[in-house]
């Protein structure tokens, strides 16, 4: 470490002609909390620096491009336990931080984001999907990484009807994640011409999601819990609560594929994706961390480097120059999927294509051809300008 | 795609009266197609427009060139970490040079003994030796090293960090960076006009051309471009090829699937040529006459007539065509 930082200030050294302004440092907060989500999937159990091992990533990226700039990023990460006050932590960040990386639930989030509203702090969601962040309770100071329900559902749907299957058996769990889930997939059957032919609910009653003798169980469960349904295509799966999902695929009566939660998944991102020179990303991801990246840690990786690409532009550290320049038409960021990212400028969302994954592969990524829009049809992912709730203030 | 047949048969009219008005044959030149998914170099006849051999090279071939006594094609294999040498006589992988991890273009200086190679993998340029084979020195650059240029009187090696989105300008004597130019998101391609007095990025997810003033290192005009009807993200702008006397500019524009035709003293799109999909880069033969395309997604290379400013054929070639390359005009 020590001979990298004197290696880097030898060529600072030897740059300094090049260089234009004095030395800035710019600090970005990383709010999160402790443990990793329970998932049914041992392999997928996310690790302990799910999303800020991302961070890390890019603020080595955005430094190697600082060193050209005399500029230097550094990261300041809290981690929330049990109980925990977010606002209180968010204030720490901001003390020392104008921009906060967040990884925290909807209602934490907006308890960080309004607390240090005052001192122009700028949250970057990170983490939270709920559409409602960036509606009814979107916020003038909270830029949107994660992509939310609705564009992920949507970026399924769009391709299950390019499929042509376009009748639908939705399974819901029985959390409120999994409800919010099921609404996205109502409302994007909806927009692209697909039918539920019918719905049912997965009550989660407890228990283990790892068990010595789990899989015999399962195969008698899963047939039953599917047989009888109409006519259908494609089951969808809503269980972020990460309850039964995982168990529909190859167990369902009638021999159907799975997608939603579990089967064919919408992304942001997956350690599969390998195109439009992703791999170097990847391969970068994986020497500094000895796993592949998920999409919490690309979330946090954007952010990172839209932060990296603002102070690059501007030439500043400045907080408040940073984020008048990313909320400019002018702001784009590169996120290796093959077009440019840009800010919805109604709701502060990152536009974004959104992967479709098996676990194994990238099977397509959406939008899909043909649907259209007059803005971007990257805008055919989510909630649009004329339907949305936000008020930006 | 509808239009391509169209344009094809109207070239033969065209094609046929410009050879009936020479009365000789055309000559003939060797073009090598890079085809990043076959792991093989197509050799394109430039007389009779048709593949004539197929190479077997390493994993994930993309930049390619022919060295400047034209004995040798060399071609990055970027999964391989290194650069092959193609014996042009034999038509046969013979050797391959130390470059480092993932190279993907380079560049040679004029006498053809320096090559000049972007790792993306590791944030290097490397400096090889091509007759000793031997690697001489690496510069550290920014993040996803790409385009690779060298002024036309040496003293220069620009280099384009694709993540960190700039212009490195390198001192070759030295091998120290002497200037970064900011320019817009994944600059991919770097070209100079033959007099050294402007210096062409392209900027693949940024959708524009940046032109900058060598001397002063500044961005002094950006090229944009507009195509009716095709949203502004699928204009991805990455190879660029300038005719000799520095008049006109063609330049891919990725999965626009169009080459735009630029009159590079007004820096105006005069013209937009529709090719095969996802055209990544372009190479004149060394008369001019013609400019080659490779087409990544539809697998083939488009031949334009550069005076003519029409495409008047598509060949071919295997698997996402990437690099081309043709022995300098």
């Amino acid at each position: 470490m020590i001979g990298w930082l004197i290696g880097v200030l030898a060529v600072c050294a030897v740059m300094s002609p090049a260089l234009a302004a004095d030395p800035v440092t710019i600090g970005i907060g990383y709010l999160g909390q402790t443990g990793v989500k329970a998932t049914l999937s041992f392999v997928e159990l996310p690790s302990e620096n799910d999303g800020i091992a991302g961070a890390r990533l890019a603020i080595a990226d955005n430094n190697t491009t600082g060193k050209f700039l005399n500029q230097q990023f550094k990261l300041d990460d809290i981690r929330l336990r049990e109980g925990e006050d977010p606002a209180k932590a968010a204030s720490e960040l901001a003390s020392r931080n104008a921009f906060i990386i967040a990884d925290l639930p909807p209602t934490a989030l907006l308890q960080a984001a309004d607390a240090v509203r005052d001192t122009g702090t700028v949250l970057f969601n990170a983490g939270a999907a709920d559409d409602r962040l960036r509606e009814a309770d979107c916020r003038a100071n909270v830029i949107h990484i994660a992509p939310t329900r609705s564009m992920l559902a949507d970026a399924l749907a769009q391709y299950l009807v390019w499929k042509q299957w376009k009748r639908w058996l939705l399974v819901t769990g029985s959390h409120d994640s999994d409800k919010l889930e099921a609404d996205a997939y109502r409302r994007a059957a909806t927009r692209f011409g697909a039918k539920i032919v019918q719905e049912r609910v997965f009550e989660d009653t407890g228990g283990a999601r790892r068990t010595d003798s789990g899989v015999a169980l399962i195969q008698k469960q899963i047939p039953v819990f599917t047989q009888q349904a109409p006519a259908y295509d494609v089951l969808i799966a809503a269980d972020e609560s990460e309850v039964f999902a995982s168990y529909l695929p190859y167990r369902t009566w009638d021999a159907r594929p799975v997608a939603g939660s579990a089967g064919l998944r919408p992304t942001s991102w997956d350690g599969a994706q390998d195109q439009w020179g992703a791999i170097q990303l990847q391969n970068r991801f994986m020497k500094l961390n000895s796993r592949r990246m998920t999409a919490l840690d690309m979330q946090a990786w954007l952010a990172t480097r839209m932060i990296g690409e603002a102070a690059s532009r501007t030439n500043s550290g400045d907080g408040k120059a940073i984020l008048a320049f990313l909320k400019t038409p002018e702001f784009s960021i590169a996120g290796f999927k093959g077009q440019r990212l840009t800010i919805r400028d109604w709701n502060l969302q990152l536009r974004q294509p959104v992967l479709l994954v098996d676990g194994r592969m990238v099977v397509s990524v959406s939008p899909q051809e043909g649907f259209l829009h007059q803005v971007s049809e990257l805008d055919t992912l989510g909630i649009d300008r004329p339907e949305s709730k936000c008020r930006l203030q | 795609m509808m239009m391509r047949p169209a344009i094809t048969r109207r070239f033969y009219v065209a094609g046929i009266a410009a050879w009936l008005g020479s009365m000789t044959p055309a000559s003939a030149f060797l073009a090598y197609v890079s085809n990043e998914k076959s792991n093989t170099v197509s050799v394109i006849d430039t007389d009779s427009w048709t593949v004539t051999a197929t190479i077997k090279v390493g994993q994930r071939p993309r930049g390619i060139e022919l060295t400047r006594d034209g004995k040798a094609v060399l071609v990055a294999v970027g999964d391989d970490d290194t650069v092959q040498v193609i014996d042009v006589a034999s038509q046969k992988v013979v050797d391959s040079l130390p470059s480092g991890p993932d190279p993907e273009l380079f560049t040679q200086d004029a006498a053809g003994k320096i090559l000049y190679v972007a790792n993306e993998n590791d944030n290097t340029v490397t400096v090889i030796d091509i007759e000793k084979r031997a690697r001489i020195g690496d510069v550290q650059v920014g993040v996803e090293p790409e385009g690779m240029a060298l002024s036309p009187d040496g003293k220069i090696l620009i280099n384009t960090s694709e993540t960190t989105n700039m212009a490195h300008f390198i001192d070759t004597t030295t091998r120290e960076i002497v200037a970064n130019v900011l320019v817009d998101a994944r600059p991919r391609y770097a070209e100079f006009k033959r007099d050294g007095s402007e210096l062409w990025v392209s900027s693949e997810i940024g959708g524009t051309v940046s032109v900058i003033d060598p001397a002063k290192r500044v961005v002094v005009d950006k090229i944009e471009f507009a195509i009716p009807g095709l949203r502004r993200e699928a204009i991805q702008p990455v190879g660029i090829g300038m005719t000799k006397d520095a008049k006109t500019a063609f330049i891919a524009l990725g999965p626009a699937n169009r080459i735009a035709v630029v009159d590079v003293a007004s820096r105006k799109v005069t013209k937009y040529l529709l090719v095969g999909q996802r055209v990544w880069h372009v190479a004149f033969t060394p008369d001019e006459k013609y400019l080659l395309t490779t087409n990544g997604v539809s697998n083939d290379v488009s031949v334009i007539d550069v005076a003519a400013q029409k495409v008047i054929k598509t060949i071919q070639v295997g698997e996402l065509p990437w690099g081309v390359a043709m022995p300098r005009p």
